[in-house]
């Protein structure tokens, strides 16, 4: 392909074969993203002649208004609003639920000896292997015989059970050094004292990172949120952009799912771009 | 691995796990042998009664040639996705490794379908392929090509299947991006004093050193492709046409609570599970110390 770099010159050169690969990557990647944005701005009109053009239209202010508070015939002329809110709501709760019952059940397995220790920890352990979409049925019976339909508790309760945060926080509690668990215990601290005092202020960035993951994770649910809510006011938004596009013919207001498809990728695509540092060490950390 | 200094107690452990054992086992355990329960009963055609079957849901399973056909369709789906995100996450980040300036910017924007959900995704891309309106189909129409993916079940195929390994490419090019970084830089400087070209550096020292990520990420796809590509088949394609894009995730569903044949989905469900240990074993069997960085 090329001969070896830099081959004894002493000026180096700038070597543009990987910015052009990267450019023409990037391109491509980003294109999809691009088109569902300019579409965003054009009138259904403009759409359905095609080709679209492939520059922004004028119609930015009407599209996302309209989708924020009226959404269109097939979403019972439900404003997204409502639909985000749900969303946020599921995020948020798959995220710190999962958090909250993985760093305390981390602690307790780490942090003490107590009968039946390994089967606890065997049991969570389990979990890793049975995602959600494999058990849809008998979960989705279980949470109905509970009447938990079309409730907030029967989105996130059912999903925060996640061996993945538990053996991460496990991970990190054992390279906890034992001269702070005698120093605390010198002091009189209990358990819940250490707990509180210094595990968690030292999982700070653990935990940042695993709710980066967690919150892309919650809001992108689909098939736990299309099993369990039935009522409109109950969608979540990503539900609801399935719903608006109908059978994806003419007859779709496509300006207006397209300035909802943004808006529905608009936070956790924040969060990735904000929050990239604990993205990528949370990924990578969690290793899935 | 076991701390040596504990705490005394033998109330608060219990309580600590309580909340984490109580919804795996009510949410978990419960449901998964509600799935081994039901797949070996069959109801009667009212849903009143269901009596004891034995293996019958599982032969019935195994030799329906819809059911055989949907793991055909699944393989294809699978291998197709694996291969379509991971060679050009690598081809990625090799080159972003080589940059000296901008690898920020490009990362980043390689990292946004990660955030996007895949049933997002999937209208993203239904959008540029739709045959009447996309722009993508409307160059493929002005190439001559008789592109319908509505109609068409291998184009409807190819259509998820870019969607999904769009979507994917985030991933594979992150890990790839880290494994490259934790490569020594002196075994490469050697290398290139005894005048190994790019090119031969590569393939000798690069690939292998990579590959316990490499493998990772194989059957991180794969499971990937399984189970997690629900949202992009069903906002494309709903499974069709005529089932050409009806992978096993997708047939579970859709026996399950569209065509309300609990016996029939459960044992679907059992057999899956029994994929997902299968290929998590693999993973744990040969990936002990993937990654280590």
């Amino acid at each position: 392909m090329e001969a070896a770099a830099g081959s004894g010159t002493g000026r180096r050169r700038i070597d543009w074969l990987p910015h052009l690969v990267l450019v023409l990557g990037v391109l491509i990647v980003a294109f999809p993203i691009y088109i569902t944005f300019v579409a965003s701005t054009l009138t259904s009109a403009d759409i359905l002649n095609a080709p679209m053009p492939l520059l922004p239209g004028r119609e930015f202010v009407a599209n996302y208004l309209q989708a924020l508070t009226g959404g269109t015939v097939l979403t019972s002329n439900q404003g997204v609003g409502r639909m985000m809110a749900n969303s946020l709501v599921m995020a948020l709760g798959i995220a710190v639920g999962k958090i909250a019952i993985s760093v305390l059940s981390a602690y307790a397995v780490v942090f003490f000896r107590f009968p039946l220790r390994p089967v606890f920890f065997w049991m969570i352990f389990v979990t890793l292997m049975l995602p959600v979409e494999v058990r849809i049925v008998p979960t989705y019976k279980v949470v109905a015989d509970l009447g938990m339909i079309d409730t907030y508790a029967g989105l996130t309760i059912p999903l925060i059970a996640s061996a993945t945060a538990t053996l991460l926080f496990r991970q990190f509690f054992l390279t906890i050094p034992d001269e702070l668990v005698e120093a605390a215990k010198i002091d009189g601290a209990g358990p819940l004292r250490f707990f509180w005092d210094t595990v968690l202020p030292l999982s700070r960035t653990n935990i940042a990172a695993l709710f980066v993951i967690l919150f892309i994770y919650g809001w992108n649910q689909y098939l736990w949120p299309l099993l369990v809510t039935n009522s409109p006011t109950m969608a979540t938004i990503v539900i609801g952009i399935r719903q608006m596009i109908g059978v994806g013919d003419a007859l779709t207001s496509w300006g207006l799912v397209m300035a909802t498809t943004i808006l529905a990728m608009l936070p956790p695509v924040l969060v990735v771009v904000l929050m990239q540092r604990w993205f990528v060490k949370g990924l990578v950390e969690s290793e899935k | 691995m076991q701390r040596r200094v504990i705490f005394p107690g033998m109330l608060l452990p219990y309580l600590l796990l309580a909340p984490q054992i109580a919804v795996t086992l009510v949410f978990f355990f419960w449901p998964a042998g509600q799935a081994v329960w039901y797949s070996t009963r069959r109801e009667d055609p009212f849903g009143l009664s269901s009596v004891f079957a034995g293996l019958d849901n599982f032969t019935d399973i195994l030799t329906d040639p819809g059911y055989l056909h949907s793991l055909a369709i699944t393989a294809v789906f699978s291998v197709a996705v694996t291969v379509l995100a991971l060679v050009p996450s690598l081809l990625l980040a090799v080159m972003a490794d080589r940059v000296a300036k901008g690898r920020a910017v490009y990362s980043t924007i390689l990292l946004l379908p990660y955030a996007i959900a895949p049933a997002i995704a999937g209208v993203l891309w239904l959008f540029m392929f739709q045959p009447s309106l996309g722009i993508v189909a409307y160059w493929l129409h002005c190439a001559g090509i008789n592109w319908n993916y509505v109609l068409d079940g291998d184009q409807a195929m190819l259509l998820v299947i870019l969607a999904a390994a769009w979507k994917q490419i985030s991933y594979d090019f992150l890990f790839f991006l880290a494994g490259l970084q934790s490569i020594p830089k002196s075994v490469l400087e050697a290398a290139a004093i005894d005048g190994a070209s790019r090119n031969r550096r590569f393939w000798t020292i690069v690939l292998p050193l990579l590959s316990p990520t490499t493998f990772f990420l194989l059957t991180v796809n794969i499971v990937y492709a399984f189970f997690e590509t629900f949202g992009v088949i069903h906002s494309v394609t709903g499974g069709g046409p005529a089932k050409a894009t009806e992978i096993l995730v997708f047939k579970v569903w859709y026996d399950g609570v569209v065509g309300l044949d609990l016996g029939g989905s459960a044992a679907q469900s059992v057999i899956l599970m029994a994929i997902v240990v299968a290929l998590t074993a693999i993973q744990f069997r040969y990936v002990e110390r993937k990654v280590h960085y």
